[in-house]
């Protein structure tokens, strides 16, 4: 029984879910912040600006609280050279 | 006297600070960072251009080739006035959401603000724009408005609380110079906020003519990265917009049709000795 749990645990923690990303189909561990994903993605927060199912946060202490779910839209952004 | 280094010449100073919504600026020549070869050159043209405020435009993190850094990477926020425009936007929502994008950077609350109409022209869409202006300024923001030189539109920029107007020379990448400068002018004379010349400028007569309309500043972008040596570019559009705003301050001599000499008409020896 303690063997299956675990085994079951271990099933849940590898669980992905699907959410949208800068246009893009992107799958990431159920369970992971905001935080956990720009930080998977190479990206330092203090130079990016994330708008969330079409919000824009603002504060970016929010980041590490911010649990994704399925189906999530994220935009996100950076200043580029331009005129 | 906080502005005395607005022009460079000794101690001809210019009269008026360059002043947008309460905060001074320490040059008339506003420039782009689009369209460089590198960040290296872009940066040692910025620094040749003098130029304070910077513009920079929003775009989505390359997501497969994050280490195609974003420009603040390049440029040191704290020492230039970051700027950001909506470039590439075609409707008013579009140009509003990217405005509230580019706050969220937390750098200041002022937009280049852009909706264009055409995509041939990149000419503005002045409904659009209007509407725009009248949003971001209702949430605070700091609107200088992309415009053409059409009078009434700057004058309705302006009444709808734009800090500043932004007519242009000419199309935006076209380098054709200042098209219409009765326009210019008339717009300089008519509006109480600054009058920032934007896009067209295409070598640096163009942008000593454009001061010489008595505009309060210029912004460029293509003129300088676009030439085949963009920081020498950018060194002789710094010292054309100071060289046109002193003609500007100087106030040129009344055109004349007919010739009248520079040396005197007497003294002359007798003809035919």
């Amino acid at each position: 029984m303690k063997e299956m749990a675990a085994a079951g645990g271990t099933e849940v923690a590898e669980r992905e879910i699907a959410l949208n990303v800068n246009g893009g189909e992107r799958r990431i561990p159920a369970g992971w912040t905001l935080a956990d994903l720009l930080a998977s993605l190479g990206l330092d927060a203090r130079t990016i600006v994330v708008e969330h199912n079409g919000t824009i946060l603002r504060d970016r202490s929010s980041f590490a609280s911010l649990e994704l779910t399925s189906d999530d839209s994220l935009e996100i952004v950076h200043f580029v050279g331009g005129g | 006297m906080a502005h005395a280094d607005l022009l460079s010449p000794g101690t001809l100073t210019d009269p008026q600070p360059f002043v947008i919504a309460g905060r001074e600026f320490r040059s008339r020549l506003m420039v782009g960072t689009g369209k460089y070869a590198s960040n290296a050159q872009m940066i040692e043209a910025i620094d040749a251009s003098g130029a304070e405020v910077v513009t920079v435009a929003v775009r989505r993190v390359d997501l497969d080739r994050s280490k195609d850094e974003g420009i603040l990477h390049h440029l040191d926020p704290d020492h230039f006035f970051l700027l950001a425009n909506t470039a590439g936007c075609y409707s008013a929502s579009e140009a509003v959401r990217y405005a509230r994008l580019a706050r969220a950077a937390g750098f200041n609350e002022w937009v280049k603000l852009e909706v264009i109409g055409d995509q041939q022209t990149l000419l503005p869409d002045t409904i659009g724009l209007l509407q725009a202006t009248k949003t971001l300024v209702d949430e605070g923001f700091k609107v200088l408005a992309y415009t053409n030189d059409d009078l009434i539109t700057a004058l309705k920029l302006e009444e709808a609380g734009a800090v500043a107007v932004m007519p242009l020379a000419s199309p935006i990448g076209s380098g054709l110079g200042m098209l219409n400068p009765y326009a210019i002018r008339m717009i300089k004379q008519r509006l109480s906020v600054p009058v920032i010349v934007d896009a067209g400028v295409g070598t640096a007569s163009d942008a000593c003519i454009v001061m010489e309309q008595g505009v309060d500043g210029i912004l460029m972008n293509t003129g300088i990265a676009a030439a085949q040596d963009p920081v020498r570019m950018a060194a002789a559009m710094k010292d054309a917009v100071e060289a046109g705003r002193h003609a500007y301050l100087a106030g040129r001599m009344p055109r004349r049709e007919v010739a009248v000499p520079s040396s005197p008409t007497t003294g002359m020896l007798d003809a035919g000795a």
